[in-house]
C-alpha cells in the first residue's frame, strides 16, 4: 500500500485535503501475465503524485487501467467517492479522468486545432479551453492548421497535454512525458506543472526519469513487478534507498 | 512419426517437464488412419455407384476445404478466389486430354501447372493485405473466367466434353476416379500435416501470434505464405481436375464460380478453422446436410451459410474445436503438449497445457 | 468519333463506380472492416425499390426517398449489432461473416424472386438523351447519376472535414483508443459511419438498378468494380476514388467498344496492371493486418 491512510504519509498538509482518486487492491492481468498486483493508492486534491519504476514495472498498465483502457481482474477505482471500476474510458473522461497516453497518440491526420476540438467535444465546465491552451503554448495558434503528424515530438507532447486539458479533468494522468524527448524539452514541459496545479487540477504522473519526477512531485510511489516497493515524500529518502526500490535491491521499505 | 518426447529437469521448482506432440500414443492413431484409408480404398467394391460418386464429391470438397484451411486458418490468407485454380485445373486436364494425354495422367500435371501459375499471381496479390487481398483473389478468378471463355476450343462459355475417356467402361472409370479422388484428398491432408509440423508450421504459428514480431526475429514470413499459396493452388488445381474427370465435361461459369469458395469456407468454418481435423468433420456434416436437404433448393445453401456465420461468431473453432476441447484428441498433432509432472505429489499431468 | 462517345460514356459510368466504391472505402477506412456483402446490399436496395414503388405508387426516380433512409438505419443498427460483433473478434471474422452474408443474400434473392433480371422503371428518362452531334449523345440518366455521385462525394467530404461528427469519425479512424480517451463513444461514431456508408451503398444500388438490369447474383460484380475503383484510385481519398472509378469506367467502355465481351475483362486487366506497377500508391496509409 502506498498510503492506506493519508495521515500515514506523514503530511499534515496532505491529510487536510480530500482524496480525489482512490485505487484499492488493484490487480491487472495482460492475458496470463500479471502486470499489477494488489496495488492501492490515494491521490489528494491539488497534489502531484509520481509513480516511478523501471521498464515493465507495471506503471503504464496502472495508468491505463485508471483511464479505463484495461479491465482490472480485482480491485476498485473511484473518483471523488464515485466508483468508476467498470466505466468505459469515454465516460471516465466526462467524470474527470484524462490520460495523456504514452507515445502521445495524437490523431495524425487531424490538424492541431482539430485534435484539441476532439479533446474538448465532451468537456466538463472549467477554466481550460482551446484559447487557454493557446495561451499556455504561444507557438500553437499560428500552427493550428498543421497536421499533427508534421509536428516535432515536443510539440506533439504539448498538443497531447492540451487535448487532455481542454476536457477540464479533475485528475490528469501523464504517462511517460519524457519518452523520446530532449532533456531541454522535458524540462520545459515539467515547468508547466505549477501552472496546471494553479487551476485546481490534481496530477498523477508515471515517469522513468526519476529525478525529473521527484523534483515536481509532492508524493511518490515506486513500483516493481506490479507491487509497491517504496512510497512517501521525495525528501524522506536517500537516493540509495530509492535506487534500491527502483531496481529491487535489498529490503523493501514502505513508510 | 514417432512420439517426440523431450524431458528436462527443472530443479528450481522440483517439477519435471515433458513435451509431446499428442496426449495419446501416436502409433495407435497412425494405424487407425491407415486402416481408414484401406477401408475407403475398398469402397467401390463394397457400395454402389451412386454412393461411390457421392464419395468422390466428398473427397473433392475435403481437398478444397483443407487447402482453404491451410490458407486462411494457418497463413492468414483469406482467399475467396480459389476457384481460379479449380477452373484452371479442370481446363489443364481438358487441354492435355485434347492433346492426346490419358486424362488420369493429366491430373498430377494439373496440380503442377496450377502451382506454377500461382507464383506470378501471388506476386500481384501479395501486394494487398487482409480483406483487400480477399477481393483481389476474386477479381483474378473473374478475369481468368473471362479469358478462358474466349477460347472456342475450350468450349467458350458453354462447355466442353472431356475426350480420351470414352473407351473405359463406366464402372471402371468411376473406380479410377474414386481412387484418384481418395489419393488427392489423402495427399492434401498429408502435405498439410507435414508442412505444418515442419519449420513452415513454426513460422506460420509465429505469424499468427504476432506478424511484426515474427518478421523482426527473422522469420521468412513472405516465403512461408508464398509456399502455402502455391500448395493451395496445386491442391485446388487437382480438385478441379477431379471435377472434370467425374463430370466428363466442363463449363467455365460453373468451375470458376464463387460458390466453390463458399463451399470450402463453410465446410472449414463449420468443421473448425485452424485445425487439420476441421475440414474432415465439416465435409461429413456438409455431405450429410446436402442429402438431408436435397429437396429444398437454395435453402440448403442459405441454411449452411447461416450455420457458418453463427459458428464464426460464437464458436470460432468449429465443431471439431468443440469436441477436441472435451476429449483432448489430436489425430493430426502439429502443436505440442507441455506436461508438468509435479513432484510435490499432486499427480502427474495436472498442469498440462496444449500449445498449438 | 465513336471513341469520344465511349470516353464520355465511360466517364459517366465512372461516377456510378465511385458512388459504389465510397461505401466500401468508408467502412474500411474508419473501422478496418471489409464488407464482402457490399455489392449484394446494393442489389437488395434495388429489389426493395421495385417492391415499394408499386405499393406506394411512387415514380421510380423517387425510390431513394424510401430506400436510402431504410439503409441508413440498417447501417447504424447493423454496425451496433452484427458488424461490431465481428470487429470485436478480428478481421478474419469480419470477412467470413460478410462473405457468408453475401452468399445468403444471393441465394435468398434467388429463392424469393427468381433468376430473372429486373430493372427500376424510371419512365421516359431511360431513353432521354442530349444530342451533342450526330455521333455523340449523352444519356440523361447517366449524366444524372454522375451528378448525384459527385454531389454525394462532395457532401461526404464536407461532412468529414467540417462537422463535429466528421472530425470524430476521422479521429476514431486514426486512433480508436486515443479517441476514447478524448471522450468519444466510438461505437456510436462507428454506427454513424456505417449508416453513411450503407446509405451510399443503397444510393449506388438504386442508380445501378435504374441504369441497367439486375438479377440476384449481380452483387458480386458490383463489389469487384467498387473495389477496383478504390484500388486504382489509391486508398484513403474520396477524390482518388472518383478518379479510380472514372479510369475503370473509361477502360470498360473502350473495351466494350472493341468487343462487347471485353469490357469487364479490360477493367480487371487495368486493375491488375495498377497492382503491378504502382504498388506504393495502393498499399496506402493504412496497413491492415
Amino acid at each position: 500500500m502506498i498510503a492506506g491512510d493519508p495521515a500515514a504519509a506523514g503530511s499534515a498538509q496532505a491529510a487536510s485535503r480530500s482524496t480525489v482518486l482512490t485505487v484499492r487492491d488493484l490487480t491487472v492481468h495482460h492475458g496470463q501475465l500479471r502486470a499489477v498486483t494488489d496495488l492501492s493508492l490515494e491521490v489528494a486534491e491539488g497534489e502531484i503524485f509520481a509513480i516511478i519504476g523501471a521498464n515493465g514495472a507495471g506503471k503504464s498498465t496502472l495508468l491505463r487501467t485508471i483511464a479505463g483502457l484495461h479491465r482490472p481482474t480485482t480491485g476498485t477505482i473511484s473518483l471523488d467517492g464515485a466508483d468508476l471500476t467498470h466505466a468505459e474510458p469515454e465516460d471516465r473522461l466526462v467524470a474527470g479522468i484524462a490520460l495523456v497516453p504514452e507515445g502521445r497518440r495524437l490523431f495524425p491526420s487531424l490538424s492541431v486545432e482539430e485534435n484539441l476540438m476532439v479533446g474538448a467535444h465532451r468537456r466538463r465546465p472549467g477554466p481550460w479551453s482551446i484559447a487557454r491552451v493557446y495561451e499556455l503554448f504561444p507557438w500553437m495558434p499560428e500552427r493550428r492548421r498543421q497536421r499533427a503528424a508534421q509536428l516535432s515530438g515536443g510539440e506533439q507532447q504539448a498538443v497531447a497535454i492540451g487535448r487532455a486539458l481542454v476536457a477540464n479533468p479533475r485528475v490528469l494522468l501523464l504517462d511517460e512525458l519524457s519518452l523520446g524527448l530532449a532533456p531541454r524539452i522535458v524540462a520545459q514541459i515539467y515547468a508547466l506543472m505549477p501552472e496546471l496545479l494553479a487551476t485546481g487540477m490534481t496530477i498523477l504522473i508515471v515517469e522513468q526519469d526519476v529525478s525529473q519526477a521527484l523534483r515536481v512531485a509532492s508524493r511518490f510511489g515506486c513500483i516493481l513487478e506490479g507491487r509497491t516497493t517504496l512510497s512517501g515524500r521525495p525528501g524522506e529518502f536517500q537516493p540509495e534507498e530509492i535506487e534500491a526500490a527502483y531496481f529491487g535491491l535489498g529490503k523493501v521499505a514502505v513508510r | 512419426m514417432t512420439t517426440s518426447t523431450a524431458a528436462l529437469d527443472r530443479p528450481a521448482t522440483g517439477a519435471r517437464v515433458r513435451v509431446t506432440r499428442s496426449r495419446r500414443p501416436r502409433p495407435f492413431l497412425g494405424l487407425v488412419a491407415l486402416a481408414a484409408v484401406a477401408v475407403l480404398a475398398a469402397m467401390p467394391a463394397l457400395v454402389g455407384a451412386g454412393i461411390t460418386a457421392k464419395l468422390v464429391d466428398g473427397f473433392i470438397l475435403l481437398t478444397l476445404a483443407s487447402m482453404w484451411n491451410l490458407l486462411a486458418g494457418y497463413a492468414g490468407l483469406v482467399s475467396v478466389g480459389q476457384q481460379t485454380f479449380i477452373g484452371l485445373g479442370s481446363y489443364v486436364v481438358l487441354v492435355l486430354a485434347q492433346w492426346g494425354l490419358q486424362p488420369y495422367l493429366a491430373l498430377p500435371l494439373a496440380a503442377v501447372v496450377c502451382a506454377a501459375l500461382a507464383l506470378p499471381v501471388s506476386w500481384l496479390l501479395f501486394r494487398l493485405r487482409g480483406g483487400y487481398f480477399a477481393i483481389a483473389t476474386w477479381v483474378v478468378a473473374d478475369a481468368v473466367l473471362l479469358v478462358v471463355s474466349h477460347f472456342p476450343s475450350l468450349g467458350g462459355g458453354t462447355g466442353a466434353i472431356l475426350p480420351g475417356i470414352a473407351g473405359i467402361a463406366p464402372l471402371t472409370r468411376l473406380a479410377w476416379t474414386y481412387w484418384s479422388a481418395l489419393a488427392v484428398a489423402v495427399a492434401a491432408l498429408g502435405v498439410t500435416y507435414l508442412l505444418l509440423r515442419g519449420r513452415l508450421g513454426l513460422v506460420l504459428t509465429a505469424v499468427r501470434d504476432d506478424e511484426i514480431g515474427a518478421r523482426s526475429v527473422g522469420a521468412r514470413v513472405g516465403w512461408a505464405k508464398r509456399i502455402v499459396f502455391l500448395v493451395a493452388a496445386a491442391g485446388c488445381g487437382a480438385a478441379g481436375g477431379l471435377l472434370i474427370l467425374s463430370q466428363l465435361n466442363v463449363q467455365a461459369p460453373s468451375v470458376f464460380s464463387v460458390e466453390w469458395s463458399a463451399k470450402m469456407i463453410f465446410v472449414t468454418i463449420i468443421g473448425g478453422i485452424g485445425t487439420l481435423e476441421g475440414p474432415i468433420v465439416g465435409t461429413i456434416v456438409f455431405v450429410l446436410l446436402q442429402e438431408l436437404l436435397a429437396g429444398f433448393g437454395a435453402w440448403y445453401f442459405i441454411a449452411l451459410g447461416t450455420v457458418a456465420v453463427v459458428i464464426a461468431l460464437w464458436s470460432p473453432r468449429g465443431l471439431w474445436g468443440f469436441v477436441a476441447d472435451r476429449v483432448h484428441l489430436r489425430p493430426f498433432p502439429i502443436g505440442y503438449w507441455l506436461w508438468v509432472d509435479d513432484d510435490t505429489g499432486a499427480g502427474a499431468g495436472r498442469a498440462e497445457k496444449g500449445v498449438e | 468519333m465513336i471513341w469520344v462517345g465511349a470516353l464520355v460514356q465511360g466517364v459517366l459510368l465512372g461516377g456510378l463506380y465511385a458512388l459504389s466504391a465510397c461505401g466500401l472505402s468508408l467502412l474500411y477506412g474508419v473501422m478496418g472492416a471489409i464488407n464482402l456483402a457490399h455489392g449484394d446490399l446494393a442489389i437488395v436496395a434495388a429489389y426493395l425499390a421495385i417492391i415499394v414503388i408499386p405499393i406506394l405508387h411512387l415514380p421510380g426516380i423517387l425510390a431513394f426517398v424510401i430506400v436510402v433512409p431504410v439503409f441508413v438505419v440498417l447501417g447504424y443498427v447493423g454496425q451496433r449489432t452484427l458488424i461490431q460483433a465481428t470487429l470485436d473478434r478480428g478481421q478474419l471474422t469480419t470477412l467470413l461473416v460478410s462473405f457468408g452474408a453475401s452468399i445468403i443474400i444471393q441465394n435468398a434473392l434467388l429463392e424469393l424472386s427468381s433468376a430473372d433480371s429486373h430493372s427500376i422503371d424510371v419512365g421516359s428518362l431511360v431513353t432521354a438523351s442530349i444530342t451533342v452531334n450526330s455521333d455523340i449523345s449523352i444519356a440523361v440518366l447517366s449524366l444524372a447519376i454522375f451528378v448525384v455521385a459527385v454531389v454525394t462525394l462532395i457532401g461526404i467530404e464536407l461532412l468529414l472535414s467540417r462537422t463535429t461528427i466528421g472530425r470524430l469519425i476521422r479521429a476514431v479512424a486514426d486512433d480508436r483508443e486515443a479517441a476514447q480517451l478524448s471522450g468519444t463513444r466510438y461505437r456510436h461514431v462507428f454506427g454513424i459511419a456505417a449508416a453513411l456508408a450503407i446509405g451510399t451503398v443503397a444510393l449506388a444500388g438504386l442508380a445501378f438498378g435504374m441504369y441497367s438490369s439486375f438479377s440476384p447474383t449481380s452483387g458480386s460484380t458490383r463489389l469487384l468494380f467498387a473495389f477496383e475503383a478504390v484500388v486504382i484510385g489509391g486508398l484513403g481519398s474520396l477524390w482518388g476514388t472518383l478518379a479510380g472509378g472514372i479510369v475503370l469506367g473509361v477502360t470498360q467502355s473502350i473495351g466494350s467498344t472493341i468487343d462487347p465481351s471485353y469490357g469487364v475483362l479490360a477493367g480487371h486487366l487495368v486493375f491488375l496492371l495498377v497492382l503491378a506497377v504502382r504498388p506504393s500508391g495502393i498499399a496506402g496509409a493504412r496497413q491492415a493486418a
